[in-house]
């Protein structure tokens, strides 16, 4: 699905990313957790295609595509999508015409017929239950007066709307409690399926109680620096990094 | 609105330059260029005027010589030079047209592009607007005059006005906006050359829009237009306005007047589009728009404005509302696009003198480019308007770093028991926004159409469904690339 080869990113002087390996398979949940500043927000602004990070080295494959070579709606359209860890606020727009006008965009891309008014609510209706939002918060400007938990329930609806193959969750979990966190949790376990794929950045253990990854990712100092299963997420929710930061340096 | 999609939107950013630049090639019948005592006799006779309104015109034009151009207003420009205008043009005709049959073919061509389906509207009878265009200095066409006519509502052009109800209109002409209230509006009284009028009597809710169409389409022309609505008691209008001009290298002025009379318990709807050619990218050539609009209102009655105004190299107008009798109602709501070299100084003025007169003022300005955007408001609470209420809000976004937001609000009270809210605030299109939007799949364009209506939602609510869905557009275009 994605394959992230030797990436190297800057954000004005200061490099970030310096050589980060990655592969995700369809059908796959890989979980990347990692101390603050190690670059995991980095690396989900640099794949959706931020403007304010700057790719100098490495290659990043999309299913078959060159994925830093696509502009930001481009990448999405190819069915890249982020989960905002502090999703924004666009007062007056309604979160209908904001999806709809996305999935217009999106359909056009791909050389489909428009979404019809009738296939559009029918959708709306049906991904709302996944995520227990409010039909109300779909007709509402998007996130304007949203508590945090109703920002990362719309996320995940936004998320179920646009079907992508791949689905970055930033820290989808920061400002959640146990019980949005559990209906997040469902609604992604939901739309899982063998053909798409799943990358949830985290700082705690909890979130992937209820979202069980495949692969757990270390990601330190700009760099995937160990891999494992998801028992990897307990060891350092019980032990913390520093063990990992004592191993690489005595390599 | 609520099933307004973006889709149309693909097909109108293909050609985002502005589209009503062409001109249309018709012959007109024009004045020498100029403006002297036998120009105005001139026009007044080819007008067919009666005795009174050339002798008013004259008494404007004696007074507006002693005038000053204001030039309070945050805006710079070269003057325009008087004498470099020509103050009548008309598409040449050799008879007045009987039926829509006989108008020129390049004329309803030109409508045709301008959007304005008269024809389609002739053969619909479940259409809800009628319209009168007026091209340069005349009023072409009006439609559903007759339908219009069994209610006893008057939908014509001015000069039409002037010939057919003469005392209706020297009686209500000047009320509002007399010709010596500024510089332009007495330039306008001494040679206006048409315009419309509107006239609802007692008890009649018109069932339909009225609209009035402007279109500058002759070079070296200016255009100077008179509007004048009548509400009599306890009636009610909805009156709809639109302004394009060919795209041309000079500054073309137009300076009109409008005014608006709502008697006792009636309610005037007042909604302007304006998207007069604005210039081009470096500031060349562009409408200087200095217009004069104001209502007066009777008890219990309500005067509503809403502009959305993208067009004009210049802008200087400020709809206003005399709330002169007691509970009678004022309403300003307003979007101001600029790009580019544009420049708007804009807002307007909510006099209360009766008692618990109530306004309500919403302005959005939205600059981009290397423009300047002003609002200017004055709220005027007198002695005796006794519990008066005002709210303003007033609200700038910055598209670019060089373009600039002004905010010159006045307020001046004299009646203790009044309340006068103002609040303001200006802010920068977020980067994070347009990247939210592109993330899910929306271009840049879209995007910021998207975000810039939704700022300005609350204004174009106010408008009536075919313009809010045209002003929607309008917005995107005008701000086609200029982020940054």
């Amino acid at each position: 699905m994605i394959k992230i080869e030797n990436l190297r990113a800057s954000i004005g002087d200061k490099e970030i990313l310096k050589g980060l390996n990655l592969e995700v398979k369809a059908g796959e949940i890989h979980a990347i957790m990692g101390p603050n500043g190690a670059g995991k927000s980095t690396l989900a602004s640099v794949l959706a295609g931020r403007e304010d990070y700057e790719v100098t080295e490495g290659s990043v494959d999309f299913d078959g595509t060159d994925l830093l070579d696509l502009s930001t709606e481009d990448r999405a359209r190819e069915g890249l999508f982020l989960a905002f860890q502090y999703p924004i606020a666009i007062p007056g727009v309604s979160n209908i015409n904001f999806l709809k006008t996305a999935i217009g965009e999106i359909r056009e891309y791909k050389k489909e017929d428009p979404i019809t008014a009738k296939e559009f609510m029918a959708l709306v209706r049906e991904k709302s239950k996944l995520v227990e939002l409010d039909a109300k918060l779909a007709s509402r400007s998007v996130n304007e007066g949203f508590s945090g938990g109703e920002k990362k329930r719309n996320e995940i609806f936004q998320m179920a709307m646009l079907n992508p193959k791949l689905a970055i969750l930033d820290e989808t979990d920061s400002g959640l409690d146990i019980d949005a966190l559990r209906i997040v949790a469902n609604g992604v376990n939901k739309l899982k399926t063998k053909g798409n794929a799943t990358i949830v950045i985290t700082h705690y253990q909890r979130l992937l109680d209820y979202i069980i990854p495949d692969f757990v990712h270390v990601l330190y100092d700009g760099k995937i620096v160990k891999t494992g299963g998801k028992e990897l997420a307990l060891e350092l929710e019980e032990k913390g990094y520093d063990w990992i930061k004592e191993e690489l340096a005595n390599n | 609105m609520s099933n307004y999609t973006e889709d149309d939107l693909e097909k109108d950013l293909d050609n985002q330059e502005y589209k009503f630049g062409f001109t249309t090639d018709i012959e007109a019948d024009q004045a020498p260029k100029g403006l002297n005592e036998d120009i105005i006799r001139f026009i007044s006779a080819k007008k067919e005027e009666p005795e009174w309104l050339l002798n008013h015109r004259l008494e404007a034009f004696e007074m507006w010589k002693t005038m000053k151009e204001p030039d309070w207003a945050h805006v710079k420009y070269k003057k325009p030079n008087f004498q470099d205008i020509i103050y009548y043009s008309a598409p040449k005709q050799t008879k007045k047209y009987e039926s829509w049959d006989d108008v020129d073919p390049e004329m309803k061509e030109t409508m045709k592009k301008l959007g304005i389906s008269m024809e389609e509207q002739k053969r619909l009878t479940g259409t809800n607007i009628a319209v009168d265009f007026v091209m340069d200095s005349v009023s072409v066409a009006t439609s559903f005059k007759e339908k219009l006519g069994e209610l006893g509502i008057i939908f014509c052009s001015f000069s039409e006005a002037v010939k057919d109800y003469p005392d209706l209109v020297r009686e209500n002409m000047g009320t509002v906006v007399p010709t010596s209230d500024n510089f332009y509006a007495a330039l306008n009284s001494a040679v206006f050359t048409d315009g419309s009028f509107c006239y609802i009597p007692k008890g009649v809710r018109c069932p339909m829009e009225l609209s009035t169409y402007f279109r500058i389409n002759e070079g070296g022309t200016g255009q100077f237009e008179r509007t004048l609505v009548v509400a009599d008691e306890g009636s009610y209008v909805s009156y709809l306005e639109g302004c394009t001009a060919p795209q041309r290298d000079e500054n073309q002025l137009h300076a009109a007047v409008v005014e608006l009379i709502a008697k006792d318990n009636a309610e005037i709807k007042y909604s302007t589009v304006q998207n007069w050619y604005p210039g081009d990218k470096n500031g060349l050539g562009g409408i200087f728009n200095f217009v004069t609009k104001r209502g007066i209102c009777g008890t219990n009655s309500k005067i509503s404005w809403t502009q959305v105004e993208t067009g004009s190299a210049v802008t200087w107008k400020y709809p206003s509302c005399i709330l002169k009798g007691d509970n009678s109602v004022g309403e300003f709501f307003s979007v101001a696009v600029t790009n580019n070299y544009q420049q708007a100084d804009t807002g307007t003025k909510m006099i209360h003198l009766g008692k618990n007169t109530k306004s309500t003022i919403i302005s959005k300005g939205i600059s981009a480019g290397k423009s300047h955007n002003s609002y200017r408001g004055l709220v005027q609470i007198h002695k005796n308007a006794t519990n008066a209420r005002n709210f303003s809000q007033c609200d700038s976004l910055l598209m670019s770093d060089e373009s600039g937001a002004h905010t010159f609000p006045y307020i001046e009270c004299r009646n203790s028991s009044s309340k006068v809210e103002h609040e303001a605030t200006t802010s920068k299109i977020g980067e994070d926004q347009i990247f939210y939007c592109k993330q899910r799949g929306i271009g840049e364009e879209k995007a910021i159409g998207l975000i810039v209506n939704g700022y300005c939602k609350e204004v174009l609510n106010q408008l009536p469904m075919e313009f809010a869905v045209e002003a929607q557009k309008l917005l995107t275009i005008s701000l086609e690339g200029s982020v940054g």
